[in-house]
């Protein structure tokens, strides 16, 4: 019998490897991704029509061509974003997963691993246990996705959800938590492109499971 | 000169769609591009994966269920935030689809505000007679879908009171304004209704100047600025759909806050 491929295990083998992601959390993992990235690029159209920055952001990174197509793009793909959202960290909570993968998060353990692994010490061979840095980054993103939910209906509706608007200050205020909310999920998505990118297998488990 | 200017109902949606095929097109070529670009994006969405005008009928009907939506979200008795007089934005910024000396001169002897559709009483109104209408004063937040915001103070009649006073008929679906910059706009009637919802003649206690849309604005705390239609010349209460000018090209039509 020849040795078995990565990809052609046979069914007793591939049933030991154990399940990494659960398919809820795959099918969500995927359909945020690609609600996030269309939230962020018609989201930075909007932006520029009132930049918060002192620029405004390229056009290659932009969706709608212009203020109008921008927010119909932004309001479309937010009811993705919170449907799939919404299960997917209601699930998180509820399953224990979050508990499980995430905690204990500690910043001096992070940065410990952080140095590990820019000089390539860190391991990723369970990939069921992630490391203190994955730790950290998954939840602060969650976090930040929250965030910039929350302050997304705060400027979206400051009259009829006028508490939550005031919770975070003013209308002013919550658009620039929710552009610094955006800039904070912009930025670990970079770093998780790349790192999905430098560890294969990590993006395989997101998509087949193991 | 503007009085007779008023779009005569039957043609504004010819005018509209003419305005909008001639003035949207560069606009629109570069939505459509983008849309296309992003074809592999699409197939979330259950669109055809390179066909942009399909793309923008979907987005089109997803911005129709956001209308209905927050017509759901909308609390008839919530009211927008009020604020003290030092908490007014001075200067107010001025904002149109043309530039300040583009804003219309209206001359105040001549102006008639016209009533029509289904109302009671359509006969015409002059300033001096809006001006003897009870009124009262709020201090409240403009916000713009552009992003920025200001708090201004605007005083005029109750909306729902001239509503009552030209014996509308408040079971209508919508009150279309139609305006002397050959701006249009319509809303639901439960915001016409709302209490905050405004005619409105002065601005920070002066008459409302050109700029800020003389001789009379609406002003809709609950509603992005651009629902705020300013040189209202004429006032339709009806149960045809109109839109709007910005609605025509894209911006949601409910825009509620």
């Amino acid at each position: 019998m020849s040795m078995p491929s990565v990809v052609l295990l046979p069914p007793h083998a591939n049933a030991r490897q154990p399940l990494i992601h659960p398919l809820i959390v795959r099918i969500t993992h995927w359909i945020n991704a690609v609600a996030i990235i269309v939230m962020i690029m018609s989201g930075l159209e909007i932006h520029n029509a009132y930049p918060t920055l002192p620029f405004k952001a390229p056009r290659m990174l932009t969706l709608g061509g212009w203020l109008g197509g921008a927010t119909q793009w932004h309001f479309a793909a937010m009811w993705v974003l919170m449907t799939s959202g919404l299960t997917y960290v209601t699930y998180g909570f509820i399953s224990g997963r979050f508990k499980r993968k995430l905690l204990p998060i500690s910043l001096s353990e992070a940065a410990a691993d952080a140095r590990a692994a820019l000089s390539g010490r860190l391991s990723h061979d369970d990939l069921s246990i992630y490391n203190a840095v994955q730790r950290l980054l998954y939840s602060g993103v969650i976090l930040a996705g929250i965030v910039a939910v929350l302050t997304g209906l705060a400027i979206w509706k400051p009259v009829q959800l006028q508490t939550l608007t005031l919770f975070f200050g003013d209308f002013g205020r919550a658009r620039i938590i929710h552009f610094l909310a955006m800039c904070a999920i912009f930025l670990f998505l970079a770093l998780h492109v790349v790192m999905a990118l430098a560890v294969p297998k990590s993006l395989r488990a997101m998509i087949r499971g193991r | 000169m503007f009085g007779k200017s008023r779009a005569p109902h039957k043609d504004t949606g010819v005018i509209l769609r003419e305005t909008a095929g001639r003035l949207d097109m560069p606009a629109r070529r570069v939505f459509l591009r983008n849309a296309i670009g992003l074809g592999s994006l699409t197939f979330l969405t259950g669109c055809d994966v390179v066909d942009g005008f399909s793309a923008e009928r979907m987005l089109q009907s997803v911005s129709d269920f956001n209308d209905r939506v927050q017509a759901l979200l909308f609390d008839p008795n919530k009211l927008a935030p009020e604020y003290p007089e030092s908490a007014i934005t001075r200067p107010f910024p001025f904002n149109a689809f043309y530039s300040e000396d583009k804003a219309p001169v209206i001359d105040p002897g001549d102006f008639h505000l016209d009533v029509t559709g289904l109302a009671e009483t359509k006969k015409p109104w002059t300033l001096e007679e809006l001006y003897a209408l009870p009124r009262f004063t709020q201090i409240t937040r403009h916000i713009c879908i552009e992003g920025w915001s200001a708090i201004g103070k605007w005083t005029g009649v109750r909306f729902s009171d001239f509503l009552t006073r030209i014996g509308a008929d408040t079971s209508a679906k919508y009150v279309t304004f139609r305006c002397d910059d050959n701006y249009i706009t319509s809303i639901d009637m439960p915001t016409a209704l709302h209490p905050q919802t405004q005619l409105t003649f002065w601005f920070d206690d002066q008459l409302l100047p050109r700029k800020y849309g003389f001789p009379m604005k609406l002003r809709i705390p609950t509603k992005l600025g651009f629902k705020n239609p300013k040189h209202i010349g004429e006032i339709e209460i009806g149960n045809e759909f109109n839109g709007g000018y910005w609605e025509t090209y894209g911006y949601n039509w409910f825009s509620g806050l």
